[in-house]
């Protein structure tokens, strides 16, 4: 049993157990429980909710990775699909060429870059708590994107838009491919890039990461870009599938991000965390509430249960720790 | 001195998980008398304290006795009340109160009814102050005051318990010279007024000064008691370590070898002034002088981090200007901290990453990192600088920290450095590990390397060195060659 | 006098803008400045006050809670089903319970950060799922508009009509908020316990090695917040006359910008009950007098916006140039040591 634990620890990192513990047990209950749960439809009931949620949650990982945190992130993704859904109106609407929708896209993309370098550049030169910067930017991206808007919505787009939210390639949900491509992109640039490395350096010590010749704030202002380019992606794939931009769509996923990440074994005082198991709990979140669905129950019983059973991992690893201690000392 | 001792430890066992941190330690301290606890980072010297002020149980078959009066279970707030004060090495202050309310803590807490009588704190903390002789503004912020002053607010706090027996863990080592001598007399002074103090110090020098006698512990056990008296600083480091370490002079002439640093009249207000010196390839000039004396900003400086108001830095006869230490560090100037827990290493991080964070660029392929290239560089500097490690991915901080300098000094090799500045290069390395340190220095002199250390103490420079200057009040004072100089000359101009 | 400025920096900054705020307010619109519109902001801000000097308490003892808003949502439900099911209730049953209710919801999150040490901003992340999954769950988000007779009748303590024809009135919320205020004052400032939260907020540890009671400090400050949440609630559930679950949804993290915005620091040991008081009302004064200037609602939540991140901005840039870079490193050096 020990090196089974020693052979997964090798081969995942230890920071896979305890969402793969939790995979396993919440495909067990269900697949118990429910006997249509293991099925296509619950996969791609999973495979087109995951994105959205799943990019949001990419967007927050870096941020969070940093010791800092971007409360920013839902209304981010509005602007940037208000953007790209002002770049088609202005092209016909309707009947907006494809040219324009990648016009349209480069427009999303800006604006959230814009966004995240303007927190960026204000975390990383005043030094004030990210929870405070982020937080004073979400409401007043809220209030911009509420006063542009007027507080409605904005839709009316290409049909040919559709698919990236809803189609699928040889049987392959297309969000969820770009969701997949955002995590490879992520799992690469914190393992293998510079950037990588030294925001995880700075998560855990800044000045001594700036002593060794780090550029801290230029780490931090990427952070934050790549975090706003990441919400970006998450609005165009809002705007697609819902076929309209609403100032407040996903807001209610703000927390859910933190709680994913943390679920993934992100450290809660940054500089530990990889994307991989961060992935595999986003998966668990997502299964548990389509295997609730499944059962009749509705997503505010799964909003509750993600919170419990964020508590008990947490709790878990709490025990586990102070178990590890008590052995020692027995020892 | 009475004959009754004041507080009297025997037969003392702690043990955290399957390791013995105190072997049968017995302690005694005298009513009045200054004590000092010595030994190494690690012997028991803080366990010992914490078993004293309750924070740690001792196992079975201990004998403590305060006053007079045998004690069976010890509590925090019992050593409170029975007078027993620690003031911690990080002094337990909180900065965003006044200094009123910080000296009078305990009022502040045990007040009658719930509530808090901010007279009594106040009066209180004029009390315990004047008693010090000191005079502060009781209503300003903790976090204003220099550490100094803080240290005299930790005291003066440890007074208005009605203190009989003081424990003052490392209290000079974040002071200054002339604030260290001032706290010294304030120790002298509470002592005559019948108050013991216990000193817990690595600065023999003042150990040696202060105090009537000196307990050594190593390795959890006691190792005995003596009288200050015809004790000297080796003596005690011989007991400390179990060692004996001889010195001799290194020092050799480099004039043929070409200039590689030259600083000229460097000057950064408040900080240094009109500061020269040449640095020869593969020379190592040794900066020594009391905190404060303006080297570890001459230090930043010459690192890139500070830039001076005049005066020029050539590197090999070029002039250099630079914009943050990353300029520095592409030049080939390496800069080993003096505060290794929190800027020199990112202890939580593997040994592998802090090895390679200053020198990412020589293992990217193809702009991405090259696992295999930075195991590479970790497994060479590991074994040519002789760390002990685990494995390459295990936290930093689990290493000692003679083996956590090793890396840290691995980290700026790295980089293939040209100039590596060592500031206090030995602080927090026990006495026994240090020698290892300075064989590396000097090997890696020999390999032409151009070195400056930096220490406060003499003769860790003296013995190490090719030149030795003296500075204070950010100046240059006076440069010695160890082959003609002796180590009592510099010494004496050091704490003159 | 320069005393009492240096100590409190940041309340008078606050003032300062406020006034300055209020003298250009009343030159923009004449009815900015009057004293029934004074109380109507008042009346308006009295909800978040109290909500706002709840959670000072969670952030000087060193924490964070992100669950209050909903918990007094969970309150304003469960007290009105409890007193209906009961038979009606009246105003002190209704306070019993609802603080009551209230308290055991922030000792669930005291249980949580002490007990199993699940850090402060993930065990309340956790709970405000909880919360307000459980509560959508069970009431299906199935609002009451039927509230019982005493807590939706409005209850004016002192009211008197100007020359201009509009009503000054002091109701039941202001006075609730002030008492509140007083209170929380008075135990943060006054009281051995508030000394003792300070000071576990300011140096955890320092306060350990004196001897105070870590897991008493704990429970005080999250029920402390879970007390206030449950008035708070109560009280927004008589100023809307309706019970709505998601109505709070969202708010806290309003609070927590107008807290910090006056003062208090996230990460413990610093904060008053008047810097909280000034930021809630930095806020609804500025949204009071862009309304009264008839800029569009959906322009001022923007300009709001901006004001509290410049705000931010600039005062954590001042602040952290004031701190000492000795305190800085000494302070990592404690902690590590």
């Amino acid at each position: 049993m020990k090196t089974l634990v020693q052979k997964f620890n090798a081969a995942f990192g230890a920071d896979m157990g305890g969402p793969v513990i939790a995979f396993v047990a919440v495909m067990l209950i269900f697949g118990l429980a429910a006997d249509n749960f293991l099925s296509m439809a619950t996969f791609g009931s999973v495979a087109f909710q995951l994105p959205e949620l799943g990019l949001l949650t990419l967007a927050m990982l870096l941020p969070l990775l940093t010791g800092g945190i971007n409360l920013s992130i839902t209304f981010a993704a509005n602007l940037s699909g208000l953007a790209a859904a002002w770049v088609l109106q202005a092209h016909g609407g309707v009947d907006a060429p494809a040219s324009a929708f990648l016009f349209a896209c480069l427009a999303a993309l800006a604006t959230g870059a814009a966004s995240g370098a303007l927190t960026g550049v204000a975390i990383a030169y005043t030094r004030a708590h990210p929870i405070l910067v982020t937080l004073s930017m979400m409401i007043f991206l809220r209030g911009l994107g509420e006063f542009l808007t007027r507080g409605g919505d904005v839709s009316g787009f290409p049909a040919y838009i559709a698919p990236i939210g809803h189609g699928s390639v040889f049987g392959f949900p297309i969000p969820l491919l770009i969701f997949i491509i955002c995590v490879a992109l992520w799992h690469v640039l914190l393992v293998r890039s510079k950037l990588g490395f030294g925001l995880l350096m700075i998560g855990s010590n800044m000045e001594a990461a700036h002593y060794s010749g780090l550029n801290t704030r230029k780490i931090l202002v990427l952070v934050y870009t790549l975090s706003g380019l990441m919400c970006a992606v998450a609005g165009i794939i809002m705007l697609a599938r819902f076929n309209s931009v609403r100032v407040g769509h996903g807001e209610s996923y703000l927390l859910i991000t933190v709680l994913a990440a943390f679920l993934g074994g992100i450290n809660p005082f940054g500089g530990f965390g990889r994307v991989l198991p961060v992935f595999v709990a986003l998966i668990v979140l997502q299964l548990l509430s389509s295997g609730l669905n499944l059962m009749g129950a509705n997503q505010h019983l799964a909003t509750a249960l993600w919170g419990v059973l964020m508590i008990v991992v947490m709790a878990a690893r709490t025990l586990a720790s102070n178990y590890r201690i008590f052995m020692r000392k027995k020892a | 001195m009475s004959a009754e001792p004041l507080l009297s430890l025997k037969n003392i066992r702690v043990t955290f998980g399957g390791v013995r941190a105190l072997k049968g330690v017995s302690f005694e301290v005298n009513p009045g008398e200054v004590h000092c606890l010595a030994g190494e980072n690690g012997c028991g010297k803080s366990t010992l304290i914490k078993v004293i002020t309750g924070v740690y149980k001792p196992e079975e078959g201990a004998e403590f006795v305060f006053d007079g009066k045998p004690i069976s279970g010890m509590t925090p707030t019992l050593a409170q009340t029975l007078g027993i004060q620690v003031i911690w090495q990080d002094l337990a202050l909180f900065s965003e109160m006044s200094v009123a309310e910080n000296i009078g803590f305990q009022l502040a807490v045990t007040g009658k009814f719930g509530l808090i009588n901010k007279r009594a704190i106040d009066e209180a903390a004029e009390k315990a102050l004047a008693r010090l002789g000191v005079s502060l503004d009781i209503h300003q912020p903790l976090k204003e005051l220099p550490i100094a002053q803080r240290q005299i607010v930790a005291i003066a706090r440890a007074l208005v318990g009605e203190a009989r027996l003081v424990f003052m863990d490392e209290p000079t080592a974040s002071l200054t010279q002339s604030e260290a001598d001032y706290l010294i007399g304030i120790v002298r002074n509470l002592s005559a007024s019948g108050i013991a103090v216990v000193f817990v110090s690595h600065r023999l020098a003042e150990v040696l000064e202060i105090s009537h006698r000196i307990t050594v512990l190593r390795d959890g056990a006691l190792v005995g008691v003596y009288p200050v008296e015809g004790m000297t600083q080796s003596r005690v480091t011989e007991l400390m370590t179990g060692r004996n370490f001889d010195s001799a002079v290194i020092a050799a002439d480099h004039d043929d070898a070409p200039v590689v640093l030259s600083v000229r009249n460097l000057t950064r207000n408040g900080e240094f002034v009109d500061v020269s010196f040449d640095l020869r390839r593969g020379e190592t000039l040794g900066i020594t002088g009391l905190l404060g004396a303006g080297r570890t900003e001459l230090a930043l400086t010459l690192f890139g981090m500070h830039k001076p108001h005049s005066g020029e830095i050539l590197l090999e006869g070029q002039k250099v200007s630079f914009g943050s230490n990353r300029d520095a560090i592409r030049a080939g100037i390496a800069y080993l901290s003096e505060d290794r827990l929190s800027l020199g290493l990112n202890q939580p991080q593997s040994i592998a990453d802090n090895l390679v964070m200053a020198s990412l660029d020589r293992i990217l392929s193809g702009g991405l990192i090259s696992p295999t290239r930075k195991a590479d560089v970790v497994s060479r500097w590991i074994s040519e600088l002789g760390v002990k490690i685990g494995t390459p991915d295990d936290p930093i901080r689990t290493l000692s920290g003679g083996n956590q300098q090793r890396v840290a000094i691995a980290k700026w090799l790295a980089i293939g450095p040209k100039i590596l500045i060592l500031d206090a290069p030995t602080v927090g390395v026990d006495v026994g590990a240090r020698a290892g340190i300075f064989e590396i220095v000097r090997k890696l002199a020999a390999e032409g390397l151009s070195i400056i250390i930096i220490s406060d103490e003499p003769p860790e420079v003296y013995f190490n060195a090719d030149r030795v200057v003296h500075m204070a009040d950010g100046r240059f004072q006076a440069v010695y060659d160890p082959r003609r100089a002796s180590l009592n000359e510099l010494e004496s101009a050091v704490y003159a | 006098m320069r005393r009492l400025i240096q100590g409190r920096t940041t309340e008078f900054t606050l003032l300062a803008v406020m006034v300055l705020l209020c003298v250009g307010l009343s030159f923009g619109t004449d009815r900015f400045l009057t004293i029934s519109n004074a109380f109507d902001v008042l009346n308006v801000s009295a909800v978040n006050i109290i909500f706002a000097v709840g959670l000072l308490v969670v952030l000087i003892s060193g924490g964070i809670d992100i669950s209050f808003a909903v918990a007094a949502s969970v309150v304003q439900y469960l007290t009105v089903l409890a007193l209906t099911a009961l038979g009606g209730g009246n105003w002190a049953e209704g306070f019993l319970v609802a603080g009551i209710i209230g308290i055991g919801l922030g000792a669930i999150n005291a249980f949580l950060v002490y007990r199993l040490q699940i850090i402060s901003i993930v065990a309340t992340i956790s709970t405000f799922n909880i919360f307000f999954g459980l509560l959508m769950f069970f009431t299906k988000g199935v609002s009451i508009y039927n509230l019982p007779d005493w807590l939706s009748t409005r209850v004016v303590f002192y009211e008197h009509e100007m020359a201009d024809g509009s009503w000054v009135e002091l109701t039941l919320p202001v006075v609730v908020m002030i008492l509140c205020c007083a209170a929380t004052s008075f135990m943060i400032s006054r009281t051995t316990t508030g000394r003792k939260l300070y000071a576990f907020g300011d140096n955890p540890e320092g306060a350990r090695r004196f001897g105070i009671n870590i897991s008493a400090m704990h429970y005080i400050s999250f029920g402390w917040l879970g007390l206030m949440a449950g008035i708070a609630g109560l009280m927004q559930a008589h100023y809307a006359q309706e019970v709505v679950p998601n109505a709070l949804y969202g708010r806290e993290l309003d609070v927590l910008a107008a807290t910090v915005l006056g003062g208090a620091r996230l990460g413990g040991g610093k904060g008053s009950v008047m810097g909280c008081v000034l930021g809630v009302l930095l806020v609804s004064i500025t949204q009071n007098g862009l309304n009264l200037m008839g800029v569009s609602p959906f322009a001022f939540k923007m300009i709001v916006g901006a004001i509290i991140l410049i705000a931010i901005t600039l005062s954590s840039a001042r602040f952290d140039k004031l701190l000492p870079d000795t305190l800085k490193s000494s302070a990592r050096k404690g902690g590590q040591g």
